[in-house]
């Protein structure tokens, strides 16, 4: 059971990243995971009055404040629109409604957690985070950065044309995924992204340029596969890692066909 | 620490300890219609409205509602009254238990969504586990409630 000793709502960032340099302290996202934990928090620095609970959308990017929900993210027209229904995919079967009114993008993407489909979604797009203290940090970078005492404080996505889809496999609805998969062409560069594997999403680049004339149905066949083997996947309660390396190169054949390529369509046909 | 929230329309002031969670605070203010559940997020037994959005008061920390306000099925009895026999009428409660989170999330959804398709139900609601029964009885429940408000001619709307 969680033990806090001291709650504050920061007044500033400042005053939030002054505070969270004691290592006892910690700051909240939604809470939904770290009230499942037994530890002792000295003191616990909620940001829920920084004005970070919204997506701002200008013609270059969308600017996510770190506070904002994934049901926020869901139901963004603006976002759905960029990424073709993908935001809302990724984050629909999360749990439930309330769950998502209450878990935070901040939340997801800090804790860098292996099943987050909220990561494995957004490391499809042009995406980086904004860090009070280190500044912009491409989200690739951040994913692989070890955990310190700095604060993110949004998520910031390019509106590079691309396409995205989002597919994910679960044992059951609302369940963690056993293996989720984001698949993107953006700024004409394939970006397949693999989480819940079950490790921590990873990005994987077309760098053999087996789809540099689009998908099709062999291109397809041959990316599935050289996922597959680049993948490394791991066994846990709800999958073993055989399933998940099956599932890579399924997930991608699927993705890669819905994502198509008007060039290429009719090969699907 | 000292925190202020309104609660079904009245304005509550209190002491409280910083880890206190909305759940005990609620209850200790009467509102038995708040159950805890699987302690994990994933039951929504604890279904509460937060600004008029649903929340699972078992994980939010009464100190961070401070300042908002919050409604238990206490405070809309007459929005439930409105449905809650539809359900009954379909055999949907066996045991009661998880009812007052269903109550709650589907006064949620029906004021977001005051025609919801079937899939819209069952997604609205798949944060509420229900033991048992298949959730098919909500469903017919909810379906015959819409279907009726359709023949009157009426619209839940708030």
């Amino acid at each position: 059971m969680i033990n806090i000793q001291n709650y504050v709502q920061a007044e500033s960032l400042e005053e939030a990243y002054q505070l969270n340099q004691k290592r006892s302290a910690r700051i909240l996202g939604g809470m939904l995971w770290l009230k499942m934990a037994n530890c002792t928090v000295g003191t616990a620095i909620d940001l829920c009055r920084l004005g970070l609970d919204t997506i701002e959308e200008t013609d270059s990017r969308f600017s996510i404040g770190a506070m904002v929900s994934l049901r926020q993210l869901e139901l963004h027209p603006g976002l759905n629109a960029y990424t073709n229904g993908a935001a809302a995919q990724a984050v629909q079967d999360i749990v439930g409604v309330q769950f998502r009114n209450m878990a935070t993008v901040g939340g997801s993407v800090w804790g860098r957690f292996g099943f987050s489909d909220v990561l494995t979604f957004l490391l499809s797009a042009d995406t980086s985070v904004e860090l009070y203290h280190k500044g912009v940090v491409p989200l690739e970078t951040f994913v692989s950065m070890k955990y310190d005492r700095d604060l993110l404080v949004r998520i910031l996505i390019n509106k590079t044309p691309g396409r995205f889809v989002y597919q994910a496999m679960r044992n059951q609805r609302t369940d963690f995924p056993v293996l989720a998969c984001a698949l993107s062409c953006v700024g004409g560069e394939y970006r397949a992204v693999y989480g819940a594997r079950p490790g921590r999403a990873m990005l994987l680049r077309d760098e053999e340029g087996i789809l540099q004339n689009g998908p099709c149905a062999e291109s397809a066949e041959a990316f599935a596969a050289y996922a597959a083997r680049r993948i490394p996947t791991g066994s846990n309660s709800r999958a073993g890692a055989k399933y998940r390396t099956h599932l890579v190169s399924v997930l991608t054949k699927r993705s890669l066909s819905k994502l198509g390529d008007t060039r290429e369509e009719r090969s699907w046909k | 620490m000292e925190i202020k929230l309104t609660l079904n329309g009245k304005t509550v002031t209190d002491r409280i300890d910083p880890d206190l969670l909305l759940i005990d605070f609620l209850r200790t203010h009467g509102c038995y219609s708040v159950k805890r559940g699987c302690e994990t997020s994933n039951c929504g037994l604890c279904t509460v409205l937060m600004d008029e959005k649903p929340i699972l008061s078992c994980s939010m920390l009464a100190a961070r509602a401070s300042g908002h306000s919050i409604r238990t099925l206490e405070g809309l009895q007459e929005e439930a009254a409105d449905f809650v026999g539809f359900i009954a009428d379909q055999g949907a409660d066996q045991c009661g238990f998880c009812n007052p989170g269903f109550v709650m999330n589907t006064i949620a959804l029906l004021r977001e969504i005051p025609d919801p398709t079937d899939d819209q139900i069952r997604s609205y609601l798949a944060g509420n586990l229900c033991r048992c029964s298949g959730y098919d009885g909500q469903l017919r429940g909810i379906r015959s409630y819409l279907e009726s408000r359709r023949e009157k001619g009426g619209s839940h709307g708030k």
